[in-house]
């Protein structure tokens, strides 16, 4: 018996439960109806995605001719894993602790943080997550940092609203959150607030963030934003961010 | 199954639910707002836009408003006109757009003259209505219904003709209930939109014309699958009762319709919801609409374990309410919601002592239960999990209306396959614990029991502070959802105003004595 092959991270694909067997797993629909015919649609079209050896393990008739299915297949394309770059937000993550005593050590006065659920999106979920009290999944949120000042706008709060509340209350940062990202509607709304940030004289004053379910550190800085905060990440993440950028700017 | 909780606690929060009601009636019945009236132009089949696409029934208002005259009620107006012109209120409405008519300026009939002109109308639309209503009963005893729960699913793709495409196979699929989700903002819109409609976000804009091909296309599928598929929209937002016109005109079924919603999570005034949920929910009452109302809502913004009181408070609060506008008890599909954090120990046994108290404590009532959102992390195989424990709650409670969660929530509004998937989900566990509930006893004095005792407690503490420190002023501090709105803050409290010496809306007495 031989070793079990080592991982080559210059061309990595998918692990089934051999290396290299490149098992794809994946589902979808087909709007044509049940049978042999749109299983070997299915196959075809797996096959011009560029995997072999397709197989539908399962199809389901969707009710109206459109057929359903789970399927599987290897893939043939490898990536070269050492040679990757991933925009991330490069500050130190620190817990709420952490944040409190940065704060009084480097900034010596309260941060404020002012957030909302820009535009037309009615989904408060994340900024509630981010800046409520209780915060999400056992991290607390900005609202109970010692040192911090949150606001939370609440939801559908117009670019210029967020803004003028914001220059009012001399915010350090500002949050906006944008859950409904259908038909990319967050994309100009996000753009918006930077234009307007711009407009009015303040965007080196003030740290911008934006978050949400679709919402990539990468995306954020296309946009001109300081930092995008995707699935996964709660207001520690936040506000280690905002602090030390702070710091780093020399906005304190 | 039964859990066992004190009656007479039960008793106590009903009691100050229903004189927190009280309270506000007195409120609600000396205003009226410029949704209520444009409602009133609605159900005197007043619609359409002018050319700048503004609906003909905010141009009379508007005409009315500016004329310092909303006070006497859009009927009060419209009767005056009609005796004065000879015109229909559509003609009237047209007019009034041209700068023909100014309703306030034309000389004075008196009122009972104004009364008896106005009448044979506001008749005619209630038994349009009220027809509507016997067609649906006609559809349920020819052809029937699914079982309870309903399987409630939403479409929501922005374009009605896709969507229709969607709702058909939703209801190929099983579905009992299509809901329509509305694009994202409607609810601020101070007018509704006119005709079909194929852009929206999130959602597709609620008009009269989509609500209409919507209907039409599940009677179709209703026939071909042979049950009766039901049509929700949301009565809500800053136009709720014309909503509800609109909704009793082509036949739904279901609306979301909540008297505190719109406050805490859109931040609508509050003088201006109260007002408006009352017509909307006398509407929906006499339409034989199904309402369900947004406690679940309070739990994505608060903890679910923590918070559950207030659930009950609300959906005591929310009967109340809709039994002073007439609505039965049948036809209350009051909230709650499946969110605790899955990570909890033993939480499944606080989801089920909550789903079992609501339904002994509103016995009448078919329960609108929520799946899982909040602790739905995009791991869609562990969201089908949540989902099923979720459907096993309500197999065993008997709850009435199951909004079926998707194991694609937090990702997109439903693909396709989705639907499918939650639907399979659904019938296989409601088929297989079917008689589960009926089979088992809840041990006294155990953990569930406890639970449902703290909560119901909590409630009644609760209802009993709101009864003395007044519903506005409740909302004034936070206690729901934990979220705080002002009494003059808010979005559309330039539209209520106090009712003058004339007003009358003849809908209310005719929709009530059925």
């Amino acid at each position: 018996m031989g070793e079990v092959k080592k991982v080559d991270l210059t061309a990595i694909m998918p692990y089934g439960d051999t290396m290299n067997d490149g098992k794809v797993q994946m589902s979808f629909s087909l709007p044509v109806p049940q049978g042999p015919e749109a299983n070997e649609a299915a196959k075809q079209l797996m096959s011009k995605m560029g995997l072999k050896d397709p197989a539908v393990v399962y199809s389901k008739d969707l009710g109206i001719g459109y057929t359903f299915f789970v399927a599987y297949g290897s893939a043939t394309q490898t990536v070269d894993y050492t040679k990757i770059v991933v925009p991330k937000v490069d500050t130190d993550v620190m817990d709420m602790h952490g944040c409190e005593e940065y704060i009084a050590e480097h900034i010596k006065r309260p941060v404020v943080i002012v957030g909302a659920c820009t535009g037309t999106d009615a989904h408060t979920v994340g900024i509630d997550a981010i800046m409520n009290m209780k915060g999400y999944a056992g991290h607390f949120g900005l609202e109970r940092y010692e040192g911090v000042e949150a606001y939370n706008l609440g939801s559908q709060v117009p670019n210029e609203e967020l803004l003028a509340k914001a220059i009012e209350l001399k915010a350090d940062a500002i949050l906006s959150s944008q859950v409904v990202t259908q038909k990319d509607v967050h994309i100009p709304n996000l753009s918006q607030l930077v234009e307007l940030c711009e407009a009015e004289g303040v965007r080196d004053k003030i740290i911008l963030c934006c978050g949400g379910p679709r919402i990539s550190h990468e995306l954020a800085k296309e946009l001109g934003y300081d930092a995008g905060f995707g699935p996964g990440t709660y207001a520690d993440d936040v506000a280690s961010f905002v602090i030390q950028e702070m710091v780093k700017r020399k906005l304190v | 199954m039964k859990i066992n909780i004190d009656q007479k606690l039960v008793d106590e929060s009903r009691d100050a639910a229903r004189k927190i009601a009280q309270s506000v009636q007195g409120f609600i019945d000396e205003q009226t707002t410029t949704a209520t009236e444009r409602t009133i132009l609605r159900l005197f089949k007043i619609d359409g836009v002018d050319e700048f696409d503004t609906p003909y029934p905010n141009i009379v208002v508007d005409n009315i408003l500016q004329g310092g005259g909303l006070g006497e009620g859009a009927a009060f107006w419209i009767g005056n006109a009609m005796l004065e012109t000879g015109k229909t209120p559509q003609e009237i409405a047209v007019a009034v757009s041209k700068g023909e008519i100014d309703l306030t300026k034309l000389p004075l009939r008196k009122d009972k003259e104004i009364r008896d002109a106005i009448q044979p109308i506001a008749e005619a639309t209630t038994e349009f209505i009220w027809n509507n209503r016997k067609k649906r009963d006609d559809y349920l005893s020819r052809i029937g219904e699914g079982d309870r729960p309903y399987l409630y699913l939403i479409v929501a793709t922005g374009n009605i003709y896709e969507d229709i495409v969607q709702a058909k196979a939703a209801a190929a699929q099983g579905a009992d209930i299509i809901a329509v989700i509305r694009t994202t903002g409607q609810s601020l819109l101070d007018y509704v939109p006119y005709g079909a409609t194929t852009e929206g976000f999130g959602g597709t804009y609620a008009t009269q014309e989509n609500f209409r091909l919507m209907r039409e296309a599940l009677d179709e599928a209703s026939e071909k699958n042979g049950k009766y598929v039901r049509l929700c929209n949301y009565c809500s937002g800053l136009c709720m009762p014309e909503i509800a016109a609109m909704g009793a005109l082509t036949r739904l079924d279901v609306m979301l319709n909540d008297a505190l919603y719109g406050i805490l999570f859109r931040d609508i005034n509050m003088q201006r919801t109260i007002v408006d949920q009352y017509f909307s929910r006398l509407i929906n009452g006499f339409a034989g609409v199904i309402i369900n109302t947004g406690e679940d809502n309070y739990l994505t913004t608060a903890d679910a374990f923590e918070e559950a009181h207030t659930v009950l408070a609300s959906q005591m609060m929310n009967e109340q309410f809709a039994l002073m506008a007439g609505l039965p008890e049948e036809q209350m599909g009051l909230g709650h919601a499946f969110e605790m954090d899955p990570k909890m120990k033993n939480g499944f046994l606080y989801e089920l002592a909550q789903a079992q108290m609501a339904r002994q404590i509103f016995p009448k009532a078919p329960l609108k239960y929520m799946p899982p959102t909040k602790f739905m992390t995009g791991d869609i195989f562990m969201g089908q999990v949540q989902d099923a424990m979720f459907n096993l709650v309500s197999i065993m409670t008997g709850q009435g209306l199951q909004l079926l969660g998707m194991m694609t929530e937090a990702i997109h509004t439903p693909h396709i396959s989705d639907r499918m998937i939650a639907v399979e989900n659904a019938q296989y566990i409601f088929n297989n614990c079917k008689d589960l509930g009926n089979d088992l006893e809840i041990k006294p004095g155990g953990i569930m029991e406890q639970r449902a005792g703290d909560v119901l407690q909590k409630a009644r503490d609760l209802l009993v502070q709101i009864e003395k420190e007044g519903l506005f002023s409740t909302i004034e501090q936070g206690k729901f959802g934990g979220v705080k709105r002002s009494r003059e803050g808010g979005k559309g409290l330039g539209g209520v105003v106090a009712k003058g010496e004339h007003y009358f809306n003849p809908f209310i007495e005719l929709m009530l004595r059925r």
